[in-house]
């Protein structure tokens, strides 16, 4: 089982850097859908069961596929986009490096794991999240369902070619 | 199931930040050095789902579900971002028939 935690976290890491490394965009998107099934693995090994379900419908169903969508439709697989230059490259890698240096010392030792709770392993099943989400979050909830009409209405006005047409 | 339960306490925590953070530094890296907007915007998801994992962690070494509620409505923000990331990126190829991210330094000042 702890080989599993290493698998998958390897294949993360990998696929997450051919997805910033391929040149076609339709390979980075595979390879994302890739790293984001590794992640469903992530969550069914820490039993949030109802996340890893969640993740594999919203990211690998919806939002993937969305992109693939896009891809496709404006044919932008042969787009010919120049790189940037390589002072620009180089500097972005140093700058990421540095980025993942800095927070990895700063949670290094600054903290003492102190469990909240009890272990209880039941915290990931949807009964358990779904008590939670309808007791003390309910009002973010639906109030999501506001934000999630607004950006489709949002996402209708940008694809309009004139508003004038309305 | 229940070995994996109990599997779960035996990997260190100090590991699943190793694995977010660079896992978020790897996103980071993407939206620097990329200069196609839609592998920007699948960049920007991977930062979203490394904080995502960091959270989950978090919840289950604490036995806490409010952290898998925040998980969650992450998720529907997110869903929400890449619905209006993806129709700017369509408009943007309407109006200058590119994706490149560079044609908009405009935006910088």
């Amino acid at each position: 089982m702890i080989f599993l935690f290493y698998f998958l976290s390897a294949i993360m890491i990998i696929s997450a850097l051919l997805v910033v490394l391929s040149r076609s965009p339709i390979n980075s998107v595979i390879f994302l859908i890739i790293c984001f099934i590794a992640m469903a693995g992530h969550y069914i090994l820490l039993n949030a069961q109802f996340l890893a379900v969640v993740h594999i419908i919203v990211y690998t169903g919806a939002i993937m596929v969305l992109f693939l969508f896009v891809i496709m439709l404006l044919n932008l697989n042969k787009a010919n986009i120049p790189q940037k230059t390589s002072l620009t490259r180089i500097a972005a890698v140093v700058t990421a490096g540095l980025f993942f240096l800095v927070i990895l010392a700063a949670t290094r030792h600054t903290f003492e794991f102190h469990a909240r709770y009890a272990f209880n392993s039941n915290i990931g099943l949807v009964s358990d999240v779904g008590k939670v989400l309808f007791h003390e979050f309910l009002l973010p909830f639906e109030i999501s369902s506001i934000l999630f009409i607004s950006s489709m209405i949002g996402a209708v006005m940008f694809g309009k070619r004139d508003v004038k047409e309305l | 199931m229940k070995e994996i339960t109990s599997a779960i306490q035996l990997i260190p925590l100090e590991h699943y930040i190793l694995l977010s953070v660079a896992l978020f530094s790897i996103g980071l890296l993407g939206v620097l050095f990329r200069r196609n907007t839609i592998i920007i915007l699948m960049c920007i998801e991977l930062m979203f789902n490394s904080v995502n994992l960091l959270l989950t962690a978090f919840s289950a070494y604490h036995s806490d579900p409010a952290a898998q509620v925040f998980v969650f409505f992450i998720m529907i923000v997110a869903a929400a971002e890449v619905a209006v990331g993806l129709s700017i990126l369509v408009m943007m190829k309407r109006n200058v028939d590119s994706v490149d991210i560079n044609l908009l330094n405009r935006l910088k000042w």
